[in-house]
């Protein structure tokens, strides 16, 4: 790409006025995008957000002529690299693609070639586009490239298959290979999502080296804490359409759109705790008056919840968990987890924060009793409840006391079963009669916020925030004194996460049962945790009170993991116009 | 801001594969009903006895009166092929059964049992897949003896290990699945989360494999028949009909043509109706 001197203001690489993009066969022929205008300029982020199904990769796609097979693309205008894109042929866009912009996307485990080293996987796009043929030269922009992306040991990494390579990693050598042909534009399609927090700033750390050397960027995630901290601009799309677009400081501080009020005020943070997420509102702060458009976010409190009482439910003892490395001699043992204790009290929410690999499935599977530890024991409302040499049918008795919560309720459901189903077996060791059994389902599902038509039907085809719901229901129903919720909203949009914390939280305090709630996301621990442990490869590092973990954190490591964090509430100290405005913080809560 | 439509999609209908069926398989499916209404009442669908013969009008073409033509000895060629879909279908049906009783319980227990258990089962599974289907299907004739009875069970020991590896391979994955774990939380016992999750979706696979397998039986049933170890002549069986007809072949192609039609066509319907089950319920056959 070369740049037109005569332009004064930095090339618009992309200018897209009035886009839909519909499908003859999907969405009765409805577009499924209607109205976009993006434009991004050279050394400019641009971030798409929005839940999923809202259209934005969709529209990152239709860029590069990749929006799938049969759809229509409609526009004002639609100037690719300074061309109209609209009439171009499959050849157009190839010579567009990896040349002028570069694709990352979010699982870079399938998306490089499984059979092929990292190095040959950019090596390609080298040869493809900057013509170097010679092969010395080649492996000098492959190694070159990839210490730009911050891959250590390039003359090693080469050699190496993408299923060697870390995840943090794995993502840096396809965004290596997306910008190998050095592209003017990079469309990177949620490219943190399935990454740590710690890795996730590292990536992100990697995309702002490069806008700084002028490279347009494309950013897209259903999370407005990610690209707080690097797009200069935000484009909310909600159901097809952008319903919020500015600066990202404006948008952030000073929403125009009720979807994108929402999406900020159901976002967890330490100020929410306590109250309800799902109905909380974006309004303009009656006391700044006179200042126009400040808004504040006001929240309703949660129904109070009797406090935690000294019983012990749970009693963790210096649990911990070796596993054979596959494929090992006898002796190389892995350690999952190692020297764990903790307790957790009635009516207690003890909450679990770590990356992956660093313990916290595993010591959920023990206290569940689904796996034996390799030391230590787990005491369950005072009797012995796993150790060696425990069987299970000593546990059978107390199991309807202890119930889990899943990241993936789906699979958890037995496909044949109706919900009706499912909850008589939350409810197979109550002794009721068959109408009691149906009463009883009602009741639960009611207590979830569904209604008794749900009975009858199978939640394959259902939205997640639903089936959850339906595993909460099946939790409920023994009326377990401890349930342990695994990731139980990772997977959830914002708004759901919200409706489903808020329906966590109010059946806790009700049924005054204690919480064991692991998650990856330290907001929402925040929100729901009144203890927390923060694991780190198998070790507890430190725990305590969550207000005081998170506000003055003690180990390096909480340090670590809270600096990584995204937040909303950390907005980019930007220059554009009205910048004084946006460096204040203005999730205050009432 | 209150009514804005943020609550979750309602549930999508069931996708509509049953308004999707292929036109060759509703085909098959209706000759299937055809053949299946033919084996209840041949006495509708045909006037002549099978076994009566003729033999003034013995070897006729096809015509108007006699559909498939007669046989040598003047029988009808048509009322012995439709009285024949008894014997063929019938047999091959219980040697399915066969297969997939013994199949089943292999199948699971490799499936759940432990590894010494599971080896022992797949080892059963190769060694008699190991042999060619109709040579371990004549041993088996060779030392129980000729007759339907024992045809249909030889067929269906060498069906065993198709239905045996699917079924093991669908256990396995069954036991591992969340679902079941979810159930040990609950507290149930094993024999409750076997009967009430392993097996109902362990069985799910059976329609499948039951019906690209009946095919395969009918197929090994006429070739037995055929070598003549099967039911015997006069039994109008198909496989009977096509090693009479083999005398005759070189004057009359009838005999022989129609009966090797059933058959082409039933083993057809069964293997069709078979993929498209297996497509629906994504049940790998392999």
């Amino acid at each position: 790409m070369k740049t037109d001197p005569s332009l004064a203001q930095p090339q618009s690489l992309v200018d897209i006025r009035g886009l839909s993009i519909s499908f003859p066969h999907a969405n009765q022929g409805k577009p499924l995008v209607r109205g976009v205008d993006l434009s991004i300029r050279a050394g400019e982020c641009v971030a798409l957000v929005g839940e999923s199904g809202s259209g934005k990769s969709l529209t990152a796609r239709s860029l590069i002529g990749l929006a799938g097979q049969g759809a229509r693309i409609d526009a004002h205008r639609f100037d690719v690299n300074g061309l109209p894109a609209l009439d171009f042929r499959e050849h157009d866009w190839r010579a567009l693609r990896g040349a002028f912009a570069g694709l990352v996307m979010q699982d870079a485990l399938v998306s490089l070639d499984p059979l092929r080293t990292v190095g040959a996987e950019i090596g390609e796009a080298v040869a493809l586009h900057a013509g170097l043929r010679c092969h010395a030269e080649r492996s000098a922009r492959v190694r070159a490239v990839m210490s730009d992306v911050g891959i250590p040991e390039p003359e090693r990494r080469v050699r190496q298959y993408a299923h060697e390579l870390s995840g943090g990693l794995r993502q840096r050598a396809l965004i290596a290979s997306a910008i190998a042909a050095g592209p003017s534009l990079l469309i990177a399609d949620e490219p943190t999502t399935a990454l740590d927090v710690t890795v996730q700033a590292q990536i992100l750390a990697v995309l702002a080296a490069r806008l700084r050397e002028g490279v347009g960027v494309l950013l897209i995630s259903h999370d407005l804490a990610v690209v707080a901290d690097i797009a200069d601009r935000v484009l909310v799309m909600y159901q097809g359409e952008v319903v919020d677009s500015g600066p990202t400081g404006s948008v952030l501080n000073n929403p125009s759109h009720p979807y994108t009020r929402q999406l900020l005020a159901a976002q967890p943070s330490a100020l929410s705790r306590g109250h309800q997420l799902g109905s909380a509102r974006m309004v303009p702060d009656p006391q700044a008056l006179g200042e126009s458009g400040e808004l504040t976010i006001l929240r309703e409190p949660l129904p109070a919840r009797p406090a935690p009482s000294d019983e012990i439910v749970l009693k963790v003892d210096a649990i911990g968990k070796r596993y054979a490395r596959r494929g090992a001699a006898g002796n190389d043992m892995f350690t999952a987890l190692d020297d764990v204790s903790f307790s957790v009290h009635r009516g207690e929410v003890v909450g679990i924060v770590g990356e992956s690999g660093s313990g916290k499935s595993t010591c959920a599977n023990i206290v569940l009793g689904l796996v034996t530890p390799s030391a230590g024991a787990v005491d369950f409302l005072g009797t012995r409840w796993n150790g060696a040499k425990l069987k299970e049918a000593s546990r059978r008795a107390l199991r309807p006391r202890l119930q889990y919560i899943p990241q993936d309720p789906l699979s958890s459901f037995d496909p044949r079963h109706t919900v009706q189903q499912l909850l008589q077996e939350g409810l197979f060791s109550v002794d009721l009669s068959r109408r009691a059994v149906i009463d009883r389902s009602v009741e639960l599902l009611e207590q979830v916020g569904l209604d008794a038509g749900y009975l009858g039907r199978r939640p394959a085809t259902w939205s997640g925030g639903q089936r959850q719901r339906v595993a909460i229901a099946r939790a409920i129903a023994p009326e377990p004194a401890l349930i342990v919720c695994d990731e139980p909203v990772s997977a959830l949009d914002v708004c759901v996460q919200a409706q489903v914390l808020d329906l966590l939280a109010a059946l806790q305090a009700r049924l005054a049962m204690s919480l064991l709630f692991i998650s990856h996301d330290l907001d929402v621990v925040r929100h729901v945790a009144d203890r927390v442990l923060v694991f780190k490869d198998g070790r507890v590092v430190e725990a305590g009170e969550a207000e005081r973990v998170f506000e003055s954190p003690q180990h390096a490591y909480t340090r670590e993991l809270m600096a990584a964090s995204p937040s909303v509430r950390r907005v980019k100290r930007s220059l554009e116009p009205g910048g004084a405005l946006m460096n204040r913080s203005l999730l205050v809560t009432l | 801001m209150s009514d804005l439509p943020l609550s979750p999609v309602s549930p999508i209908a069931r996708p509509g594969w049953a308004s999707r069926v292929p036109v060759p398989v509703l085909l098959a499916a209706a000759f299937l009903a055809v053949l299946a209404f033919s084996m209840a009442f041949p006495r509708v669908v045909t006037p002549y006895d099978p076994l009566v013969s003729d033999v003034a009008h013995a070897m006729q073409p096809p015509d108007a009166t006699h559909w498939f033509g007669t046989d040598r000895i003047g029988r009808d060629v048509f009322s012995r092929v439709i009285y024949g879909a008894r014997y063929s279908l019938l047999i091959g049906l219980s040697s399915m059964i066969v297969s997939l009783l013994v199949g089943l319980v292999l199948g699971v227990t490799a499936g759940l049992g432990r590894r010494a258990v599971d080896e022992g089962a797949s080892r059963v599974f190769d060694v008699l897949s190991a042999f060619p289907p109709v040579l371990l299907s004549l041993f088996v004739v060779t030392f129980l003896g000729q007759g339907i009875v024992n045809m249909a069970v030889a067929v269906g020991i060498a069906g065993i290990p198709k239905f045996g590896r699917v079924l093991r391979s669908q256990t396995l994955g069954v036991r591992r699945a969340d679902y079941v774990t979810h159930a040990v939380t609950f507290g149930m016992s094993r024999a409750r989360v076997f009967v009430r999750h392993i097996l109902p979706n362990v069985l799910a696979a059976v329609p499948v494999i039951a019906t690209i397998d009946i095919g395969s039986a009918i197929i090994a049933v006429s070739a037995l028949s055929f070598l003549g170890l099967g039911p015997q002549p006069p039994t109008p069986e198909w496989g009977v009909m096509l090693a009479e007809g083999r005398d005759v072949l070189r004057v009359a192609w009838w005999p022989s043509v129609f009966p090797g039609m059933a058959i082409t066509l039933t083993v057809m319907a069964f293997s069709l109706i078979g993929k498209f089950l297996a497509r629906v319920y994504g049940v790998r056959t392999r």
